[in-house]
Formats: structure tokens, C-alpha cells, sequence
């Protein structure tokens, strides 16, 4: 079960929690990742508030959370090592994990085949 | 709402090239250029271990003729052109009369003329800014733009002479830093200079513009890593390459930046007088690098703060740089801002140590013996 935003965002349903990432399409537009940061555990989030922030060699980009809810996990290895998110966004790339106060929005997200149809438009 | 129209980006001659090799093509001054192929770290690592090429034909050459050629550019650049000879080329800046910048180039001497090459971005200010002083040279000195003429393939890396030499069956022992020569590539006379904006040794070859495909697939051939724009940068600020609108504007004069070597006219030029007083009495700000202590790079910009949290400067240039595996940057900073101390750098809301350094960050190992100036 997952989910997209049109900011490239992904959202991972497990039970009440979601893992949050970014796309494979983000990650290849961005390049070469050098730097991610990510919020503390606890940190309480509105629906596309942003949360984070990654950087390529070139460029800065925003993080914006998918879905309203409290961080309940981080992933630091991908702060260690940044080029996970080039390697392996969808798995090992994870970034945080949330619990939502209202996982209906997550039905609001893009699906699978509607995130894929809204990249081919690049 | 309001519309803008955009003008259309030109292309230089390798865009097909570009696009069929799927790399990512920019906007950058008003051309469309690959900012990269692959990966930016591995092309950047190309080079270094390597050899890279690039595109750079979007840059300008203009072609300087006539008995009083070198008298008359004397008169606008801080080096000395009566110093160079045929065959030889040098770094210089078209100086303002309040000795800051109007762009940076590279004279080359040839034997009948001088060819300027000249930044993308400023052809049109460069040309602008040559027009204006050529009555000075009551006509003795023809002013072209032969820039649609040649496309420039900057050739960098450990290996890049010899590749050329092995592609071209020609011998560059003899062809020093800023010396030029001729690479006969693919059936064509190219000619090159050892220059280059990397770091590394290599040449810029000169391909007259209607050949510049067949080059370009010769040395891709040969096992040349195409390398974007991305690239270009980061190799060019490790080697504490400056880049105009970041380091070199028309307020920065070379002594600010730590080009007093290249300083050098003894005649009188534009900007002279506040050249040797900056050179006498020292600049008032100086070019620094800046090592960051944390893994967020900093960019062009963020301030850079003292450690009695006055803002002294702004980052010039920045990036992560991947032959030191950490963020570097450019900042111009007052006099008394010297290497080894630490300042910080508001990134987003934090303030990030930085040590104050001496450029470059980067130095190649000396396999040759180098010089700067011919």
C-alpha cells in the first residue's frame, strides 16, 4: 500500500504509520545526493508542510510531508550516507516515519498508476 | 497572470550529441548546455583520475588583427601582452577604469592575430565594451566575432595529453602550461591550448565548428568521459578557478581575488592606478576559501558570520566538493579574515563552522613542472 504526492513524496502505509520517502523519479532529477535533513523525533507536521531538506550537488530541494502527523522514527543511516537516496530511495532511502492524526488524507494521495501518469508529463 | 516569453536557447554544434547520449540539457546564459551525463561525482572524478571532455563552444572568440593589435588590447587587460609571444597564450580580465571586471578570458597569440576567448554569458557585453574602444586604435586594428566559426572541446585530465597525443600522432613535450599547438583530430588541424579550467592538465582544442561531431566522436571513442556543466563547476572551485558573476564582477578587482600575479602590465591600461595602489597598500577585502566542519553545503549567498556574529561577507560560489568529500566555499572577506581561523555560515537557520583558507582546496600532483603565466 503506498502513495504519492505531486511534490514527489511517498507515503508507505504500515498499520496506523506511514514511511516517508522520495520517489526514484525525484531522486534521479535531483543527481547526485550530498546532504539530507531530516526533523526529530516527536516533531508534529501539517499535510504538505515541509519537513526536510535534500541537497545534490547542484541543487537544494524542499521535503513536504505527504500526510499530517507526529515523526515517530528517523532514518539516520541516510543522513551517514546520503546516496542511498541515488541507490535505493524506495527501501533502504527512507527517511522518517510518521503516525497520523487523520490517515484519510492518505486516500487523497496519488495512486501508483496516477503518480506514474503525472511523471510522464515531465 | 502574465506571460514571459522566453527567447529561444541556442545550441552550440554538439546538442545532438548531447541529447542522443541522454544527458540533461540546462539553460545556461542563454544556451542550452548538458549539465550532465551520467553523474555528476563521476564525471567529476573522471577528470581527476582521468579524462574528461566538454562542451564549452558556447563560449565567445573574437579575433584581434592589424600592426597595432597587442598595443591596443595592452590597453584594456592588466597583463603583459608585449611579454607574449606566438604561440603562447595567457589568463587575463578586461579591466574597468575603477579596476574591477569586465569579464576574464584567454589571450592567444598567433601567428598573424590574437584570439580572445571570452565567458558565454558577457559575449555580448565583451563585444559591446570592444566596439567602444576601438576608435582608440584609429584604425589599425580589425575587431571579429568568429565564435559561430569554432566549436571548443576542453579536453582535462591526467591522460588527456597523452590521448591527444596518441589520437593525433603529434608530440606536446615541447607545449608548456599556456602553450599552444595543433592537434590534427579525426583528419582536421585543431588548433589547442594547455589550458583549461579544471585543474588538471589538457588542452582547449578550437574545432572549426562544422567538424566539431567527428572530434567529439574521436575522443568519446577513445574513452574520453563526456562531462557537463555540474562537473565543470565543482572541478573549478576545488581548484579555486574564479567564475564570472560569482567571484569576478565589475566591482572585484584581481588583487580582492588573488590574481595580483596575473597583474602585470607596465603600461598604462584601464584600472591601472587602482591595481598598484591595491597591490601596495593591500586590498580592503581579499577571496577566501571556506572549508565547512558539517556535511550541509553551503551556497551562493549565505552569509558568512564573525565569531562576534557580524555579518562580514557572503558565499560567492558553493558546493560539496568530491575529491575532499566535504562542502567548500568562496567568500570575499576583510583583509583581516586570514586562513586557519573560523568563521560560520548561516545555513537555513543554523550557523555552520568554517575554516578560513588559502585557495585553492585543490592542488593536482605535480607530474610536470607548472607555470601560470607564459
Amino acid at each position: 500500500m503506498i502513495r504519492f504526492a505531486t511534490s514527489h513524496e511517498y507515503a508507505r502505509k504500515e498499520g496506523d504509520r506511514f514511511r516517508v520517502g522520495i520517489t526514484p523519479f525525484a531522486s534521479e532529477q535531483l543527481g547526485d545526493v550530498v546532504y539530507v535533513e531530516l526533523p526529530k523525533v516527536g516533531r508534529a507536521y501539517a499535510a504538505g508542510e515541509e519537513f526536510g531538506v535534500v541537497e545534490s550537488v547542484k541543487a537544494v530541494s524542499s521535503l513536504y510531508m505527504p500526510v499530517a502527523g507526529t515523526v515517530v522514527e528517523v532514518n539516520d543511516p541516510v543522513v551517514q550516507d546520503p546516496g542511498l537516496l541515488n541507490t535505493d530511495p524506495m527501501d533502504r532511502g527512507w527517511m522518517v516515519v510518521i503516525e497520523s492524526a487523520d490517515p484519510s488524507a492518505y486516500d487523497a494521495l496519488l495512486t501508483e498508476d496516477a503518480y506514474q501518469t503525472e511523471i510522464a508529463s515531465h | 497572470m502574465t506571460e514571459t516569453i522566453a527567447a529561444p536557447l541556442r545550441q552550440t554544434p554538439l546538442h545532438n550529441r548531447h541529447v542522443a547520449s541522454g544527458a540533461r540539457m540546462v539553460g545556461f546564459g542563454g544556451w542550452s548546455m548538458p549539465v550532465q551525463y551520467t553523474s555528476i561525482i563521476a564525471e567529476h572524478q573522471a577528470v581527476r583520475s582521468a579524462w574528461g571532455i566538454f562542451d564549452v563552444s558556447h563560449m565567445g572568440e573574437f579575433k584581434v588583427s592589424g600592426p597595432e593589435a597587442r598595443e591596443w588590447l595592452g590597453c584594456l587587460v592588466p597583463a603583459n601582452l608585449e611579454a607574449l609571444s606566438v604561440g603562447h597564450a595567457v589568463y587575463t580580465m578586461f579591466t574597468r577604469p575603477t579596476g574591477g571586471v569586465v569579464d576574464d578570458l584567454i589571450v592567444y597569440r598567433f601567428a598573424d592575430h590574437l584570439l580572445l576567448v571570452v565567458n558565454a554569458a558577457n559575449r555580448d557585453k565583451d563585444w559591446a565594451w570592444l566596439q567602444r574602444h576601438l576608435p582608440e586604435a584609429h584604425g589599425q586594428v580589425t575587431l571579429e566575432d568568429v565564435s559561430e566559426d569554432w566549436a571548443l572541446i576542453a579536453v582535462q585530465g591526467p591522460s588527456a595529453a597523452a590521448s591527444l597525443e596518441r589520437l593525433s600522432g603529434g608530440d606536446v613535450s615541447a607545449t608548456g602550461s599556456f602553450g599552444i599547438t595543433t592537434f590534427r583530430l579525426a583528419g582536421i588541424d585543431c588548433p589547442a591550448g594547455r589550458t583549461g579550467y579544471t585543474g588538471e592538465d589538457g588542452f582547449e582544442v578550437l574545432v572549426p565548428a562544422d567538424q566539431a561531431a567527428r572530434v567529439w566522436d574521436l575522443l568519446v571513442a577513445e574513452g574520453a568521459s563526456p562531462c557537463g556543466l555540474g562537473a565543470r563547476d565543482t572541478l573549478r572551485l576545488e581548484a579555486g578557478l574564479p567564475l564570472y558573476g560569482h567571484e569576478w564582477d565589475d566591482d572585484t578587482t584581481p588583487i580582492e581575488a588573488g590574481f595580483g600575479w596575473a597583474v602585470r602590465n607596465p603600461g598604462p591600461y584601464l584600472g591601472r592606478d587602482v591595481h598598484v595602489r591595491q597591490k601596495a597598500e593591500g586590498p580592503a577585502r581579499r577571496l577566501r576559501g571556506l572549508v565547512l566542519e558539517d556535511r550541509a553545503p553551503a551556497r551562493e549567498g549565505y552569509e558568512v558570520v564573525s565569531p562576534d556574529g557580524e555579518v562580514v561577507g557572503k558565499v560567492a560560489s558553493g558546493t560539496f566538493s568530491p575529491t575532499l568529500g566535504h562542502p567548500v566555499a568562496t567568500a570575499y572577506l576583510p583583509a583581516g579574515f586570514v586562513p586557519e581561523q573560523t568563521v560560520s555560515i548561516r545555513v537555513r537557520e543554523r550557523l555552520v563552522p568554517a575554516r578560513v583558507v588559502a585557495l585553492p582546496f585543490y592542488r593536482r600532483p605535480a607530474i610536470q613542472p607548472t607555470r601560470r603565466t607564459p
